[in-house]
């Protein structure tokens, strides 16, 4: 009932299991094997079946969408949570195999410190830290921990939108891969030792780059005092969850992509899984972000121009992942986030993410179901839209602003349009509630609330100010 | 606490506070922005032109009511003519008494009413019959896939016979939204691609339709009908609990109670949603039987129809949907479907 184009029974309690659990069960794979785990609907694997499954889902998606080169330095952005450390582990592991199969890039971790945001004592904080660094260490990739207080030292470059590189072509690829494997098959009858690739992955100690793993490139002095006290002050602030969490995923994404930038990455990989995806996606949808869910849910992420995000993980849901990071000993930290021990109706993530995976429970292709609607989605301004120079860019998530004053009935929102409106929009957020920034003087907003009161920080990060809207 | 001032006129008590601004208005200047919005909404979107010959589709419900109310205020100023048109889809102990509703409705403003009834139209199918017809061991009865896509043709078939050039429902923002969020949750592509704007044009001879409460919130309209003291029914359909549109309702409640602007968000979104070509619905011809809008050999009705006639219901509905020349039990098809209109409740 619920799929379009399938017919759903009725709550499963209604009818009678399909198969006995137990012992006649065996893999759906191999046949022989005894299951240890169900995904999907019914399909219960082994242990081998099961990894071997997890792990070619992994690289199908990087080779599928052919946007990693080989020799290519990539950032693997590590929250210690289950899903980038399973993206961590398939990253070391992918690095160690013989050489037909294995991962040919070159990887970096970091990890961003976001205690003050959260609230977190200082001492919670350097516990944390340690723990991290401990799994830092014993994966042996260069790493860089961030505290999120860096946010303020921040050029005002970045909020400046690079120039897109032209994405590489079909043929682009095959010749850059074919041309390091003529390098490698030289170097190799060489005897040469210090291209990069030829690391065996268990022994870090060899990585030929210029950062040892045990010292990270950046001083690891921790945040001053009052940068701790700022950046709390700055999400004091903020008045509703919602836009807190919207602040920091911003202010994060600005973050890492500075440090990619910094130290030469030109790809950042993100852990986020299918699960997470789809409830991104319906969250996006909500907060009026309908036009860049392309970009916010797809697999890469080019609005940053120089730097790509990728998002290997986006095919597994968050029941394969605890269930391999289970069976397989990935090491993971947990840190309280924002929204740790929140009530459900304290954020539209909190409450999507309710609603997901209590629908979840009751039609089980609910999540699959949403990201592959994702799929079908385009990078691209709706048909009927203004289609011609890039418009300005919203500060804080790039993308191209959906405001349009010139629109027609359909994207004013409901009121007869006042002057303000058609004022020339510089530089305006996009859907960005809670946040204002300043622009030509005299209220500039969005139209669905009194105007906000917009407020300066030094080095040009704005203070949030809530225009009042309650919730 | 005593109210504050009225922010419009300033003489007045304020009455509430609307939704989505916060501003404190007193019920007349409520009512009369209420208008002026719905007005402007019109307008700007040229929606109905001066001569137009307006067919309401009137429910009884508190959207229609207030719909056909403000349509009769403006339609000096748009130059428009109103009709009543009820559609009788044979749901016992519900339909009744909203078509109760309805009449009397009719007989105040003094607006010409037909009633079209699914039973003359479809060759005896009442929704009840569908009912009883679909309703199988273990599996949804899906009325609303049925109800929606008869009730439009009913609704198309009372236009012209009453000679309107236009019609209207009374769908609010709410309905779009939970339709968005629906569309999303069932992975309906086609109708992603094809919803999000203020109605359709009327292609291929089909009448052009409109919303033009699209952008005011439920909260809204019920404030209105409350201060207007219009006359309205209000139970819900029988077969609603049974909808899946009830899972997205109950979410856009829960949203909009954490931000109160997540209504207009989701409509703002819907109107910019970007799908792949080939996510979108093939361009439309006419039905082979009755010569309606479609893009497949039947329009969704005369298929709908056909299963239904056949005692194979769900003909039509899911993977198995086929044509005319359909033999044996029904294979993995295309998912696509014919541009039925989005699947929305009683209005």
């Amino acid at each position: 009932m619920c799929q379009v184009g399938e017919d759903y029974a009725e709550p499963a309690s209604e009818e009678p299991p399909p198969r006995q659990p137990g012992r006649e069960q065996k893999c759906v794979k191999c046949k022989e094997g005894l299951p240890v785990v169900v995904i999907r609907a019914g399909d219960a694997f082994c242990r081998d079946c099961f990894k071997a499954f997890y792990i070619h889902k992994f690289r199908a998606v990087l080779g599928k969408n052919r946007l990693i080169f080989p020799g290519e330095k990539v950032l693997l952005a590590w929250s210690g949570g289950p899903s980038s450390s399973s993206m961590v582990w398939q990253v070391l592991e992918g690095l160690s195999r013989e050489s037909a199969k294995r991962l040919r890039f070159v990887p970096g971790i970091v990890c961003i410190d976001e205690g003050a945001a959260c609230g977190l004592s200082p001492e919670a904080r350097a516990k944390a830290l340690a723990e991290m660094k401990l799994i830092l260490q014993t994966v042996g990739f260069p790493w860089h921990v961030v505290a999120l207080e860096e946010v303020f030292d921040l050029p005002p470059s970045v909020l400046r939108c690079f120039a897109q590189e032209p994405v590489g072509t079909e043929g682009a690829y095959k010749a850059a891969v074919d041309s390091f494997l003529q390098q490698q098959h030289v170097l190799g009858a060489e005897g040469a030792g210090d291209s990069p690739s030829l690391a065996q992955g268990e022994e870090q100690l060899s990585w030929p780059c210029t950062q040892d793993p045990q010292n990270p490139q950046s001083p690891d002095r921790p945040p001053t005092a009052a940068q701790t006290e700022a950046l709390s002050r700055l999400f004091d602030s903020v008045k509703t969850l919602t836009a807190k969490e919207e602040l920091l995923q911003a202010l994060r994404t600005h973050l890492i992509l500075h440090v990619a930038r910094t130290h030469g990455y030109s790809k950042v990989m993100t852990g986020d899984s299918c699960t997470r995806l789809a409830i991104k996606l319906m969250t996006s949808l909500a907060l009026g972000r309908g036009a860049f869910l392309a970009w916010d849910t797809g697999f890469s992420d080019e609005r940053h121009g120089d730097v790509v995000v990728v998002r290997p993980m986006r095919e597994h849901t968050l029941k394969e992942v605890a269930f391999y990071n289970h069976l397989f000993a990935v090491p993971s930290v947990f840190t309280p986030a924002l929204d740790t021990k929140a009530p459900e109706k304290a954020s539209i993530h909190r409450l999507m993410e309710a609603f997901m995976l209590r629908l979840q429970d009751q039609f089980p292709s609910t999540v699959s179901t949403v990201y592959r609607t994702s799929e079908k989605l385009v990078k691209a301004p709706r048909d009927g839209c203004a289609a011609g120079p890039p418009g300005p860019r919203c500060l804080l998530c790039m993308c191209a602003l959906d405001i349009d004053t010139a629109g027609a009935a359909l994207l004013s929102q409901g009121g007869p349009p006042s002057p303000r409106h058609r004022a020339a929009v510089l530089r305006l957020p996009c859907e960005h509630e809670g946040l204002a920034l300043p622009g030509p003087p005299a209220a500039l907003h969005l139209g669905r609330g009194p105007a906000p009161q917009p407020e300066l920080l030094p080095q040009g990060l704005h203070r949030a100010a809530d225009p009042g809207v309650p919730g | 606490m005593p109210a504050p001032q009225c922010a419009t006129c300033h003489k007045a008590r304020a009455a509430l506070r609307r939704p989505r601004s916060g501003r404190a208005l007193c019920g007349a200047c409520f009512c009369a922005a209420f208008e002026a919005e719905v007005l402007h909404t019109v307008v700007a979107g040229r929606l109905l032109p001066s001569g137009a010959v307006v067919a309401v589709g009137a429910s009884g419900g508190k959207d229609s009511t207030v719909l056909a109310h403000v349509l009769q205020v403006l339609a000096p100023r748009l130059g428009i003519s109103l009709r009543l048109v009820a559609v009788d889809e044979g749901i016992g102990g519900y339909r009744d008494a909203a078509l109760a509703a309805v009449r009397r409705q009719a007989a105040r403003w003094e607006l010409p009413l037909t009633v079209v009834a699914y039973a003359d139209l479809f060759g005896g199918w009442t929704m009840d019959a569908v009912a009883r017809s679909t309703a199988g061991s273990g599996r949804s009865r899906a009325c609303c896939t049925f109800c929606g896509v008869l009730r439009r043709r009913a609704l198309e078939e009372g236009a012209r016979l009453v000679g309107a050039t236009h019609i209207v429902t009374g769908h609010n923002a709410d309905d779009m939204a939970e339709t968005v969020l629906m569309n999303f949750l069932r992975g309906d592509a086609a109708r992603l691609a094809r919803g999000g704007g203020l109605g359709s044009p009327g292609e291929g001879g089909a009448l052009p339709r409109c919303r033009p409460l699209q952008l005011a919130s439920q909260k809204e309209v019920v404030l209105y009908a409350h201060f207007r003291r219009l006359d309205y029914f209000s139970e819900e359909c029988v077969y609603a609990p049974e909808a899946f549109r009830g899972h997205a309702r109950h979410l856009l409640k829960l949203l909009e109670a954490a931000r109160p602007s997540a209504v207009l968000d989701l409509v703002h979104s819907a109107e910019r949603l970007a799908l792949a070509p080939a996510a979108r619905p093939p361009a439309p011809g006419a039905c082979s039987r009755c010569g309606a809008l479609a893009s497949r050999a039947l329009c969704q009705a005369c298929a709908l129809l056909d299963g239904l006639n056949r005692g194979r219901p769900r003909l039509a509905i899911g993977k198995g949907r086929r044509g005319l020349d359909e033999a044996g039990p029904p294979r993995d098809g295309e998912p696509e479907r014919a541009p039925a209109p989005d699947a929305v409740p009683a209005f």
